[in-house]
């Protein structure tokens, strides 16, 4: 019986030579009792591999072979971490439940006094105010206002913007000379001139567009002058000894290079219009969302803040969403 | 022997750097006959680019001239169809469009351009792939679109700068014996750059091996091997001995460089 075990495991670890694990297997099963190893030393002497480990593991180990073996396996091997994704429904619940305990919260503390109603109101009343700003208030042409400062801000300086970027390409001395002004105004807080920009455009909608297209119109000028900057010289090399004209070069291969460039702006664009605009209405305006703002905060009433900023937050959201779907469509466009 | 296509004439190149004037061609004569296929071989840096660049128009010689059919055409733009290793197709056009590029820029109508194309497309193994965006394609048919651009110009001469250099080596050898059905096929005066022996021997009439600092061309080697040529014509002694003759010269010019480009 021993002797037939022993050929067993002198049969099996060569042939299963290619894996480690497959060894291991087959040492754990023969050292489990010593004396099938003795006889497979002496048996055959079979494979140059089978006897080496056995005869070598006793004297520098335990007494149990078996023991030796565990010891010199290194740790478990450490799992790639796997983190279990949520059903959908399960995050938009615990969402909303966050949403519900926050105004849940806020409307107890500010009944029970925790919070002083005078700085934080409370969502009830916000909840009123809102009621009364879109019915009797004049919610709508607040945001009609707004949003039409933003949009039109947000046009003219991406594509001002856009065509003064690519306009640098024509000249690298009109480049050259341009870079330090561009520069300048890139770094210059744009809303700190905001007051002379009301005061030079007056107080109507005018002011609010010129603010928001100072704004976007630098980002625009530079991230379409950093595409024109990437143009592949060696497409320019390939339409030129085509026999390209420099306005053949610059429709077909400098305006679609650039487009992408001039596309991922748009998001940001929209936000900064945004502030842009409603910076023109906290200085001095008859309408808008900012000045619902400012005014509620004038007059301390704090559920109007709450109302208007939230107002503010849903044009932004709706806005950011739309020009995002704008802008991938494009890109997908670009990209056919 | 037919005449002359492309003469380059005693041309010279030498550029101002901070370190001083850099010879990059010195007197470069070179004459390539109509409907011929020559190739340039040498080592990096010794001006096969500039030569084309020249040939290209893309940059105005030191010295010498530039003849195409017996006419000065030094600093001529669009005279020669030119290829770089980079496909440059341009990714937000369709195969088709990409490859008309060259007549579009001549002014030919969108329409009667396709139209030409077209056949060519589907002939020269880019078939079911017209109106597909470059991004689509394997390395070797974005190279075969960019070749097929390059013979749509009405050109006689082409200028193929290491057009394969950056496929792999199963493509590249398809793509030699494509190419060569080609040239037998549009009968245009061809000038190839490589770095790769074998190739400029399996697919030229003259190989000229160039030598560095400055760039100038150290032998003409004509390659009289039959044609059309099969595969099996690089195992033959005359084939190998060809190519032993001008490894040897390129070892000699610069021994680390030829390693560089193996």
């Amino acid at each position: 019986m021993p002797r037939t075990s022993a050929n067993v495991v002198a049969t099996t670890p060569p042939p299963g030579s290619a894996p480690n694990a497959d060894g291991v297997i087959a040492w754990g099963a023969a050292t489990s009792s010593p004396s099938p190893l003795v006889g497979e030393n002496r048996g055959e002497g079979s494979g140059a591999l089978a006897p080496k480990v056995p005869a070598g593991a006793p004297p520098i180990a335990d007494p149990s072979p078996r023991g030796g073996r565990e010891q010199a396996l290194p740790k478990p091997a450490r799992r790639l971490p796997v983190q279990k994704d949520w059903p959908t429904a399960a995050i938009v619940a615990v969402q909303i439940g966050i949403l519900v305990a926050i105004i849940a919260g806020w409307e107890i503390g500010a009944v029970a006094g925790f919070i002083d109603k005078f700085f934080w109101s409370q969502p009830s009343a916000i909840y009123r105010t809102l009621t009364i700003f879109f019915t009797t208030g004049d919610a709508l042409a607040d945001i009609a206002f707004t949003f039409r400062s933003t949009i039109l801000g947000f046009f003219i300086g991406t594509f001002a913007g856009s065509a003064l970027g690519l306009s640098f390409w024509w000249s690298r001395n009109y480049a050259a000379i341009m870079q330090p002004y561009i520069i300048c105004f890139e770094s210059l807080p744009k809303l700190a001139l905001a007051p002379l920009i009301v005061l030079v455009f007056g107080i109507g909608i005018a002011s609010k567009i010129a603010i928001a297209t100072a704004l976007t119109l630098v980002v625009s000028t530079l991230t379409t002058f950093a595409g024109v900057k990437a143009v592949d010289p060696d497409g320019e090399k390939l339409f030129y000894s085509l026999g390209a004209s420099r306005l053949q070069v610059f429709r077909k291969l400098v305006i679609p290079s650039c487009l992408p460039w001039i596309i991922s702006v748009l998001r940001v664009n929209i936000g900064l219009a945004l502030t842009g605009a409603i910076v023109g209405e906290f200085i001095a305006s008859q309408h808008g969302l900012g000045r619902a703002i400012i005014y509620a905060g004038q007059t301390y009433d704090i559920a109007l803040v709450w109302v208007a900023v939230s107002v503010l937050s849903a044009l932004a959201v709706a806005m950011y969403v739309t020009v995002s779907w704008i802008e991938r469509l494009l890109q997908r466009g670009i990209r056919g | 022997m037919a005449s002359t296509k492309l003469l380059i004439d005693d041309v010279s190149m030498r550029f101002a750097t901070p370190a001083g004037a850099f010879h990059a061609l010195d007197h470069i004569d070179l004459a390539v006959p109509r409907a011929s296929f020559v190739s340039l071989i040498g080592p990096s840096g010794c001006g096969k680019s500039t030569i084309f660049n020249i040939v290209a128009g893309l940059e105005e010689p030191s010295e010498g001239r530039v003849l195409i059919d017996g006419v000065d055409a030094t600093g001529a733009i669009g005279r020669v169809g030119y290829m770089l290793q980079k496909d440059l197709l341009l990714p937000w056009r369709t195969l088709t469009d990409n490859i008309i590029l060259g007549m579009e820029i001549k002014g030919v109508k969108l329409a009667e351009a396709r139209a030409r194309a077209l056949p060519l497309l589907r002939r020269y193994g880019l078939a079911g792939f017209e109106n597909a965006y470059p991004r689509a394609l394997s390395g070797g048919m974005r190279q075969r679109a960019a070749l097929l651009r390059t013979l749509l110009l009405d050109t006689d001469v082409i200028l193929l700068d290491e057009p394969f250099g950056a496929l792999d080596a199963q493509t590249r050898l398809r793509m030699q014996e494509w190419l060569l059905k080609l040239w037998e096929d549009f009968g245009k005066t061809v000038v190839f750059v490589t770095h790769d022996v074998e190739e400029a021997i399996f697919l030229s009439d003259e190989v000229h091996v160039m030598g560095t600092r400055p760039g100038r061309i150290i032998a003409t080697i004509p390659v009289a091997l039959p044609r059309p040529r099969l595969r099996a014509c690089t195992a033959t002694p005359d084939f190998m001995a060809l190519k032993e003759r001008c490894l040897g010269l390129l070892h000699i010019e610069a021994p680390a460089d030829i390693e560089d480009a193996a």
